[in-house]
């Protein structure tokens, strides 16, 4: 068990390329932490050099109070398990399993033991004398954790372990996951490209942008308020409305309609911003409403979300979209209302040089 | 209109028939232009009378009895199988460890470096060479020495084994050896434990390849090897003349038939046990 720290960490590749740019992070001891970012985001990266296979260029690393920068990866009490998994084919799942313990010289006997035991835990007792070739997805998954788990590391890494998995797999394996590293107790970082299993499984997470941590927070307060719009676009099932604004006479015009200033935003006359909501916050009615908040629009797509709908709506200039309720499904071309939930909408910075931040109270 | 197409259908016919015909021809005459040595190694050797002919003249086993009361004749192979295995493993110890490192070491001009190796390499063991290597050996005291034959063939084998074996190490996923990393191995731990048996089906058949080639070369220990008692089957045969200079049919085609069965026997053992192809990776 331990804490993990990155101060100022910086990964330069020979070309000059920056895959982690002055990564400030504090993980703290049995948390479950998610590194999150499109694809070439560096967090892949920012794993490696955790992990040790990459050299940090600046910085430092520690683990539980201890530097680790210059340390070779298996000295830093650290396991990892990959995206391929990268079970070795020549070795049963034993001999996988006890390989960590095989390298610190345990005998064979309490290797063995000790392979078995962990297995066994992960369901794997009847698969222990296979070929990794011989085995499902699924299993060579658990495989890798055990592996993983029979050397008792103090921190685990894992990179895109899910990712190998067929859908319905993924969800099996998401829980399984999340009870596994609850149960163990060990801080575990781990890298991700998908949005739904950073929320779903991490106490915290980070979001990377090129190279660099754009926001640290619980999955709430990520998915909630979005520090900026790239995070807010990156975080959800279907992206945000993200439509630039201006506050005309105490209310935002929109182009085309107008909105009230959502509460807690300090805005004055005449700020550019950019509005943000997200499209399960917007309700729907085929009547014009009481309230005077109601985007009057025209309905253009409607996509089939199975419990959902997927409405675009065009409005003044734009295209607003709503997820609705499958009772709501409007009619194509038909007139709709779509009012925005209170306190749900958030404003962005509009103007450079700070466009697309959050704007504070 | 009719007419004329059936015309030229027909012509397309004939020709055709006619063009496989010629085909079939063709490959009937290398056939048996490739198979007629073949069959003469097969029959001459129990043949009473054995000539130039690819005919059984009365069966008999005598040719053999000649051939092994022949002083000669197991002393050859013995440092035929001497040479082979000892350039065999060199190259299989030194192709192992330079293939890793070349596919695993990013240096400037690398693929460049292996293919003026592998372009040059003929040259070593070819007889352009071969003045050069005799005096090197000479100035090395290493002439009329096995292990000197061994190193002269190693060396020109090694640039095509390395560049055979560099083919498997590159189909190791690095994810392999990280992982084994991350566990603490060191290099050499990570050699012996992952990297080599993954190889070993590649080993195998640069093994092989390189025993074949070593086995059947004639050149280099004919010039490096003056006493007879060390030199390989290869060059005693080329000695089996009777005393007024006409070639032994008898001796030769029973010695060449003994000394390709060696060969022949590893080839199939191998083939069974590895099937010369890389059957390392997990499918998903």
């Amino acid at each position: 068990m331990a804490t993990v720290e990155l101060s100022g960490l910086v990964k330069q590749y020979p070309n000059g390329v920056r895959g982690v740019d002055g990564v400030d992070l504090s993980i703290g001891d049995g948390e479950f932490f998610a590194l999150l970012g499109p694809s070439g985001c560096g967090k892949t990266t920012l794993l490696r050099t955790l992990a040790g296979l990459e050299a940090a260029t600046e910085g430092t690393i520690s683990i539980g109070d201890q530097d680790v920068t210059a340390l070779p990866p298996g000295d830093r009490d650290i396991a990892m398990v990959f995206q391929d998994y990268a079970l070795f084919p020549h070795m049963t799942v034993t001999d996988n399993i006890a390989y960590p313990l095989r390298i610190k010289r345990i005998g064979k006997s309490e290797r063995v033991a000790r392979a078995t035991e962990t297995a066994e835990g992960l369901s794997l007792g009847t698969l222990m004398q296979r070929r990794p070739s011989q085995l499902s997805g699924g299993q060579q998954q658990r495989v890798a954790l055990a592996r993983a788990i029979a050397c008792h590391p103090r921190v685990f890494l894992f990179d895109e372990p899910l990712s190998n998995l067929d859908a319905r797999l993924r969800l099996e394996a998401r829980t399984f996951l999340k009870k596994l590293q609850q149960s163990l107790g060990v801080t575990t970082v781990f890298v991700t490209h998908d949005q739904a299993e950073a929320l779903a499984m991490a106490d915290r997470m980070a979001v990377m942008e090129s190279g660099r941590i754009r926001q640290i927070g619980t999955p709430r307060e990520v998915f909630q308020r979005p520090a900026s719009t790239f995070v807010a676009n990156f975080i959800g099932a279907t992206p945000m409305n993200l439509i630039d604004a201006q506050l005309v006479s105490g209310r935002l015009d929109l182009g085309g309609f107008t909105l009230p200033v959502p509460d807690g935003f300090a805005v004055s006359e005449g700020d550019k911003v950019v509005y943000g909501l997200r499209p399960e916050y917007l309700s729907y009615s085929a009547t014009a409403p009481t309230s005077k908040d109601a985007v009057q629009g025209t309905v253009a797509t409607v996509e089939n979300l199975g419990v959902n709908v997927l409405v675009a709506v065009d409005a003044g200039e734009h295209s607003l979209r709503a997820v609705l309720p499958e009772a709501d499904e409007p009619a194509l071309g038909s007139t709709a209302w779509l009012t925005p939930a209170p306190g749900r909408a958030l404003l962005y910075r509009g103007a450079p040089p700070s466009s697309g931040e959050l704007i504070g109270s | 209109m009719t007419a004329g197409m059936r015309a030229s259908s027909g012509g397309y016919v004939v020709r055709r028939v006619l063009g496989r015909i010629v085909l079939y021809a063709g490959i009937c005459v290398l056939t048996v232009f490739f198979a007629l040595p073949l069959l003469w190694l097969a029959l001459t050797p129990f043949s009473k009378h054995p000539s130039y002919q690819a005919t059984l003249s009365g069966l008999t086993l005598e040719n053999f009895r000649k051939l092994f009361d022949n002083p000669q004749t197991w002393p050859s192979l013995r440092n035929s199988i001497y040479l082979a295995g000892g350039s065999a493993v060199l190259v299989i110890v030194l192709a192992a460890l330079a293939s890793y490192a070349l596919s695993r070491v990013r240096v400037p001009g690398r693929d460049q470096l292996l293919y003026a190796l592998l372009l040059l390499s003929s040259i070593v063991t070819g007889t352009a060479a071969m003045v050069p290597i005799f005096l090197m050996l000479y100035q090395l005291n290493l002439l009329d020495r096995q292990s000197g034959v061994i190193l002269v063939l190693t060396g020109g084998l090694l640039p095509a084994a390395v560049f055979m074996l560099k083919d498997f190490v590159d189909s190791i996923p690095r994810s392999y050896e990280e992982s084994a990393r991350v566990f603490g191995a060191k290099p050499g731990q990570i050699l012996r434990h992952i990297v080599l048996p993954l190889i070993r089906p590649g080993m195998a058949t640069v093994g092989v390849w390189a025993l074949v080639q070593v086995w059947g070369n004639f050149l280099v220990p004919y010039v490096l090897l003056s006493n007879p008692d060390k030199q390989p089957a290869a060059v005693v045969m080329y000695t089996f003349y009777d005393a007024g200079g006409q070639p032994n049919f008898a001796l030769i085609s029973t010695f060449a038939l003994v000394y390709s069965v060696p060969v022949v026997v590893l080839y199939l053992f191998v083939n069974k046990r590895y099937g010369f192809a890389f059957q390392g990776g997990i499918k998903g």
